[in-house]
């Protein structure tokens, strides 16, 4: 059965010759709109993947086998000792980055193939997963603009993350089973941006978060590390019950989980602003602030950066964390029909960025910034799709995984050289400490190099990628509390101005991460100094690929108005707005709702001034921004980790402990929850309930005397013979 | 495979063979020496296996009710008969017997060392009697062989159990002779009340109790499947069971004698006494019942230091979901409760046996014992996760088929319920995944584990097509929903038929708002719109749900 399963994914039969059709296919219009276009075995692109991980895991099993083995033995057990690694070693570089070259290469062919006036999603439906009653779920791939530019984000950023880790994790004795996780990974990430319903979208939801558990404790001998990776799935799993939830209440007000059909449907089915879809959209967003980290669910993330760093690049930053992003933008003619869930989302949103910010600005952990740098990113994102502006947060899901995922890599580059050079220095380094760096522009200048480019990005400076994004996000917050008729206009407008202020933070810690790590003195101590180096070329190649996609990647979506004003660069470009058409056939419905419930959004800020006048205004703050930042912490004295206990008081003190927000958790949950459960065990189960049995038990003393007459050895044999007889005239009366 | 199944009649014997087999091969093993003993029963339970798998395909689902019907007179003056039937409830519960009875013999070739025989022996005569009691279409016959079911637990708990066996067996076989003790007044009343003259299952279906009869009849009936499910607060007695007993025993007692309970509720409890069973006092108390179960189980699992105490719990806990699928009376509720019945049948069976693994190593079971086994014995560490994952219920596992079809039923008729029972999903995750920390991750700090040998081949020979299967059902369900369908949908009619009799005109009305008909302000409790009477009837009438056959 299963083989017939993947035989008829290999083949991407049409839905119909699958024999499984499912209504919402046929509804789609898949005859009508989408016959143009046949995608190219689109079933394969999630296969790929799979197998990737099923050769890996193999591999993985084997190793492992070896080095148990040689560890019951008592024997060293060192893969890399010989003069050529093993095959379980070695086959993982090219399984593993070769299974993500090929699904990228499908994903582009597809993506090149979808005729841009395509209105209707193509399903591909592959078997009937859950099919009972009234209740259909298909195993089927959705292909539309949204989920293409997600497949090729995913499997694009996912290949080069492969191919950098390829160098970062070569002398690790889990490399097998490390790209075994990988590969499963991205296959249940393509099963969450492709799925055609909620249903196929939970299964990779969930999928996504098991790999992260299993990446994070990837070192699991380490308590801490496995500690994060538990903490990461169970908070997640918070989120969860929201989505479970939205889909039951989905299921009873549209007998379906499908999206086509859902969404189609959603206008007529339930009231604009009505309890119905402000449950369905807030309980959406719980799932999507778990597995987001947004706040009041924000609280795994950091802790998740326990992980290998290639990890946190792909996972924790460029992909699965944007899955939240990624739901609400497919949900949003849902969000359009609930403007209370928008001004909750675009709240939470706002408050993210802005909270994560500080926290990022008094934190001496390089990748502890960039992860409180990648929540308060999300932030951003939540906030655009809180504006309605769709577009822009995808556009920024887009750039954010291209400069973010360039930062975490170029940090794992430093941390790379610095654990060599602490393996060499004197007694105990903190590798990822940025008061052990500084002045490692001089040993890593590529690194440098490619790393302010995404600062610059992410800091939103003319002309990086960064600028376009997030200048469009803090655009719509303005235009959207202007809205002829919108009744949160006040709070957006305050949503504005905490988006103005992240963007200036955001500049900030990224320039002081970068002069901490870069410039200056170096912190790192003689004897660790020498064996500083540049990463080898299989990690510099994948980083020089992001840093040209975090100049360029911003203009694919250049605004008409920027193309003018600035028409001496961007006058060239075949066109302006790209993403924005290309994503008008999944953001009109929703564009459609919000214009006939508010009217048009305004056109210029709540203070005054025009697209192109604040676009300027953003970038010169942001340039002062950085040049402010960089002169602040160069002239800063900072004395090496082991010497420096952190600020001492007041909110530098709070932002440093993060706000102090898993403390609060602990006491408030943890705590109370633990407690319950000790109490349900001793004085419920044991004292009350057994209590009572036994109680009833000491009455019928009897029996227990009784039974103890059974525990004679000889009784036993006798019940049992009993028991046989009377089976034997059961029979004999039956046959007889 | 039909055809060929047709060919050999096997619809005609196979019933009677899955049930007189495994006592033939009780004889045979007390005839055989103690040293093959393990031999001759894992063969005749394995024969036992193969045979039942042609129920696979030669069941046809149908209209739902019994397939392969035969029936003898046993003792006429009472109108007992020797019948048997199977229907798409009771073959997956023979299914995971023939299945989990053979692996579990199997499993325990390293474990048993006394009293060899009488072991096999006993194991095999319960396989008769789990069997007997699924296939009995006979109340009588049915009662006899849920009696004789106990014995052999009780033995195998007593004998072959820990150190506190004694107390531990004792309290399994009061707690079970109690309830079952009751349901036999009831059944006798029904009798003789009802003037049934004949125990035969569709005499009792239409015994015509009032509904003050169906009501006390009902809680004979519900305490004595209750306390086999079990249901809180009649679970104490479970836990000690499954510390107690033997690995073997503790893989059968979960995979399969719950199953006894809530095969009861959903075989007798409901269409025997349906005006009762949608009682909106009595669903209230159940799904009360469920829901605290799913909590106060995983809760109470969460702090337990003895790893199969903390399994024990989780067995309570998935049992809630059970409970509350049954009693939400949706289709999506009850599919979602057999798939959980399946599906905890095969995880929880298989983390005792991985358990068991632990124990035969190291002589412990307690968590804080190991740590680190990862990377001591990765095969094994391997099979432990894929396993708790598929009993926290992670998509793409079996669990979560059933939990969440039997959750999405229960919100349908009753939203609060279905809300709350949902926060288990985090509470799974709350009890599991510390003591998968624990066990396998960790530092390998003592060093009895670095000697912790890894999978052996028949210990991958057991596990191996349990883990399979939790992934199969997880990835392609549908073959199981299609089957179960029918019959279950024939349990939910004849509740609703009962509720048309005692009038449900009101409940036509309210169901007919169609779209959300649950977001109206009064949408929960008990009393409301326990129906989907209107909307999705014209789906289901539409076509023949996946019809590929």
């Amino acid at each position: 059965m299963v083989t017939g399963v993947s035989a008829a994914l290999l083949a991407g039969l049409p839905a119909s010759a699958a024999g499984a059709v499912s209504e919402a296919a046929a509804s789609a219009g898949a005859s009508t709109g989408a016959a143009a276009w046949e995608p190219i075995l689109p079933g394969l692109i999630v296969l790929l993947p799979l197998l990737g991980f099923a050769l890996n895991g193999i591999l993985a099993l084997l190793a492992a086998r070896d080095s148990s083995a040689a560890l019951r033995e008592g024997r060293d057990w060192n893969p890399f000792a010989g003069p050529r690694r093993p095959a379980t070693h070695r086959l993982p570089s090219w399984i593993g980055p070769g299974a993500m070259a090929l699904a990228f290469g499908l994903a582009l062919l597809n993506f090149l193939g979808m005729p841009a006036d395509l209105h209707d999603p193509v399903i591909r439906s592959y078997w009937g997963w859950i099919v009972t009653g009234d209740l259909r779920i298909d195993a089927a791939l959705q292909l539309d603009q949204l989920s293409m530019v997600m497949t090729l984000v995913v499997t694009g950023v996912g290949f080069l993350i492969h191919v950098f880790s390829v160098g970062y994790m070569a002398g690790d004795p889990g490399y097998p089973r490390y790209f075994a996780y990988l590969n499963l990974f991205v296959f249940f990430m393509l099963v969450l941006v492709l799925g055609s319903g909620f249903g196929t979208m939970f299964v990779g939801w969930e999928g996504v978060g098991l790999c992260s558990y299993l990446l994070i404790g990837y070192w699991f001998s380490d308590r801490e590390k496995s500690d994060a990776g538990k903490k990461a799935f169970i908070v997640n799993r918070i989120g969860d019950v929201g989505f479970l939830l939205a889909m039951f209440l989905l299921f009873q007000g549209f007998g379906t989980l499908d999206f086509i059909p859902i969404f189609a449907g959603a206008e007529g089915r339930v009231a604009a602003g009505g309890v119905a879809v402000t449950a369905i959209t807030l309980l959406l967003m719980l799932g999507a602030a778990g597995k987001s980290a947004q706040i009041p669910l924000h609280i795994w993330l950091p802790d998740a950066m326990a992980g290998p760093t290639p990890v946190s690049a792909l996972i924790h930053a460029a992909t699965m964390v944007t899955a939240g992003v990624y739901m609400v933008v497919r949900s949003s003619v849902l969000y359009a029909l609930a403007p209370t869930s928008q001004a909750v989302v675009a709240g939470i949103g706002a408050l993210t960025a802005l909270v994560a910010a500080t926290v990022a600005l008094q934190q001496y952990d390089i990748k502890k910034v960039l992860a409180y740098s990648t929540v308060s990113q999300l932030g951003f994102m939540f906030l655009a799709a809180g504006v309605g502006a769709f577009t822009a947060a995808v556009f920024h899901l887009v750039t954010h995984a291209f400069f973010k995922a360039l930062l975490f890599l170029g940090a794992g580059a430093v941390i790379h050289a610095m654990h060599d050079a602490a393996h060499h220095g004197d007694g105990h380094l903190d590798e990822q400490d940025m008061r052990n760096m500084g002045g490692l522009r001089r040993y890593m200048p590529v690194t440098c190099a490619v790393m302010w480019i995404a600062t610059l990005a992410i800091a939103g400076i003319w002309p990086f990628a960064g600028f376009f994004s997030k200048d469009e996000i803090v655009w719509y917050a303005a235009a959207w509390a202007g809205a002829e008729s919108n009744p949160f206009g006040a709070l957006y407008a305050a949503y504005w101005g905490l988006a103005l202020l992240t963007a200036l933070l955001t500049a900030f810690y990224m320039a002081r991460l970068m002069v901490m790590t870069f410039h200056g003195a170096n912190r790192t101590g003689e004897a660790a100094r020498s064996h500083l180096h540049e990463a080898p070329g299989v990690m510099t190649a994948p980083l020089i690929a992001l840093a040209a996609l975090s100049l360029f990647g911003g203009w694919i979506n250049v605004p008409e108005e920027l193309r003018m004003s600035f028409a001496g660069l961007f006058g060239a470009l075949p066109m302006s707005e790209w993403l924005h058409h290309w994503l008008e056939p999944v953001t009109h419905a929703a564009a459609e709702i919000q214009t006939a419930g508010f009217g048009e959004a305004a056109r210029t800020a709540p203070v005054g001034g025009g697209e192109a006048a604040w676009a300027l205004v953003s970038t010169l703050a942001a340039a002062a921004t950085v040049a402010a930042a960089v002169r602040f912490t160069s002239t800063r004295k900072y004395v090496p980790a082991a010497e420096d206990p952190g600020p001492r008081r007041g909110l530098r003190r709070a932002a440093y402990d993060k706000w102090y927000f898993d403390e609060v958790y602990d006491a408030v949950v943890v705590r109370p929850v633990v407690g319950a459960s000790r109490w349900c065990w001793k004085a419920v189960d044991t004292l009350v309930i057994d209590g009572f049995v036994n109680f009833a038990g000491n009455f019928a003393r009897l029996a227990g005397w009784a039974a103890s007459l059974f525990q004679t050895g000889q009784v036993n044999m006798y019940a049992f013979v009993l028991t046989l007889g009377f089976l034997f005239v059961l029979g004999a009366t039956v046959f007889l | 495979m039909t055809d060929l199944l047709a060919s050999i009649l096997y619809g005609d014997w196979i019933l009677h063979a899955l049930i007189w087999l495994p006592l033939a091969g009780t004889a045979h093993v007390l005839v055989s020496s103690a040293e093959r003993a393990r031999n001759v029963a894992f063969r005749w339970s394995a024969f036992v296996f193969v045979l039942s798998l042609g129920l696979w395909w030669a069941y046809d689902p149908g209209d739902g009710g019994f397939a392969m019907q035969s029936s003898a007179p046993w003792i006429e003056a009472w109108g007992v008969s020797y019948s048997l039937g199977i229907d798409g409830i009771s073959v997956f519960m023979v299914l995971l017997t023939t299945f989990t009875s053979a692996i579990a013999i199997l499993g325990s070739f390293e474990y048993v060392k006394t009293r060899r025989k009488a072991f096999y022996a006993l194991m095999l005569l319960l396989e008769t009697g789990v069997v007997g009691f699924f296939l009995a279409t006979d109340v009588f016959l049915f009662y006899v062989f849920f009696e004789l079911t106990l014995v052999p637990m009780y033995f195998i708990v007593g004998i072959w159990g820990g150190e506190r066996r004694i107390y531990a067996a004792v309290k399994f076989f009061l707690f079970t002779a109690t309830g079952s003790l009751l349901m036999l007044v009831a059944i006798l009343y029904v009798y003789f009340a009802g003037g049934t003259g004949s125990f035969a299952y569709d005499a009792f279906l239409n015994a015509g109790m009032s509904l003050r009869e169906q009501l006390w009849l009902f809680a004979a009936f519900a305490l004595a499947f209750g306390i086999k499910v079990p249901v809180f607060p009649l679970h104490t007695w479970l836990p000690d069971a499954h510390v107690e007993a033997p690995t073997p025993g503790s893989v059968v007692l979960a995979s399969v004698l719950l199953k006894m309970g809530t095969y009861g509720f959903l075989r007798f409890l409901l269409p025997f006494f349906p005006e009762a069973a949608q009682h909106p006092a009595v669903v209230a108390v159940m799904l009360a019942l469920g829901v605290v179960g799913i909590i106060y189980a995983a809760w109470v699992a969460a702090v337990q230091p003895d790893a199969k105490k903390l399994v024990a719990y989780t067995s309570v806990a998935h049992m809630g979901f059970v409970v509350i699928g049954v009693f939400a009376l949706t289709l999506n509720g009850l599919q979602g409760g057999m798939v959980v019945m399946i599906s905890h049948g095969i995880s929880t069976g298989a983390l005792f046996l991985l358990l068991g693994m632990m124990y035969e190593r190291r002589h412990s079971r307690l968590i804080e014992d190991f740590g680190g086994i990862g990377r001591a014995a990765p095969w094994f560490a391997t099979a432990f996760a894929i396993t708790a994952l598929a009993s926290i219920g992670l998509p793409g596992t079996s669990g979560f088929v059933g939990e969440f079809l039997a959750l999405l039923g229960t919100f349908e008729t009753h939203m609060a319920t279905g809300a709350i029972a949902a926060t288990g999903v985090v509470f799974a995750a709350y009890y599991m995944l510390p003591m998968v920390q624990r066990v396998l991750f960790n530092e390998l700090d003592k060093p009895e584990n670095r000697k912790f040998a890894d999978l052996s081949r028949r210990e991958i020979a057991i596990l191996a097509p349990l883990v399979a299967l939790m992934i199969w059902i997880g990835v392609h369900p549908t073959p199981i929903l299609e089957r179960t369908e029918p019959s279950v949908q024939a349990v939910l009619e004849r509740v609703e038929d009962a509720r048309m009799h005692a009038g449900g005109g009101e409940d036509a009305a309210t169901g007919a708002a169609g779209g959300f008909r649950s977001f109206a302000p009064a949408g929960d409790g008990p009393a409301a719109d326990p129906a989907p009477s209107g909307a999705p009837a014209a789906p289901r009438a539409a076509g023949p749900p996946g019809g590929g056959r």
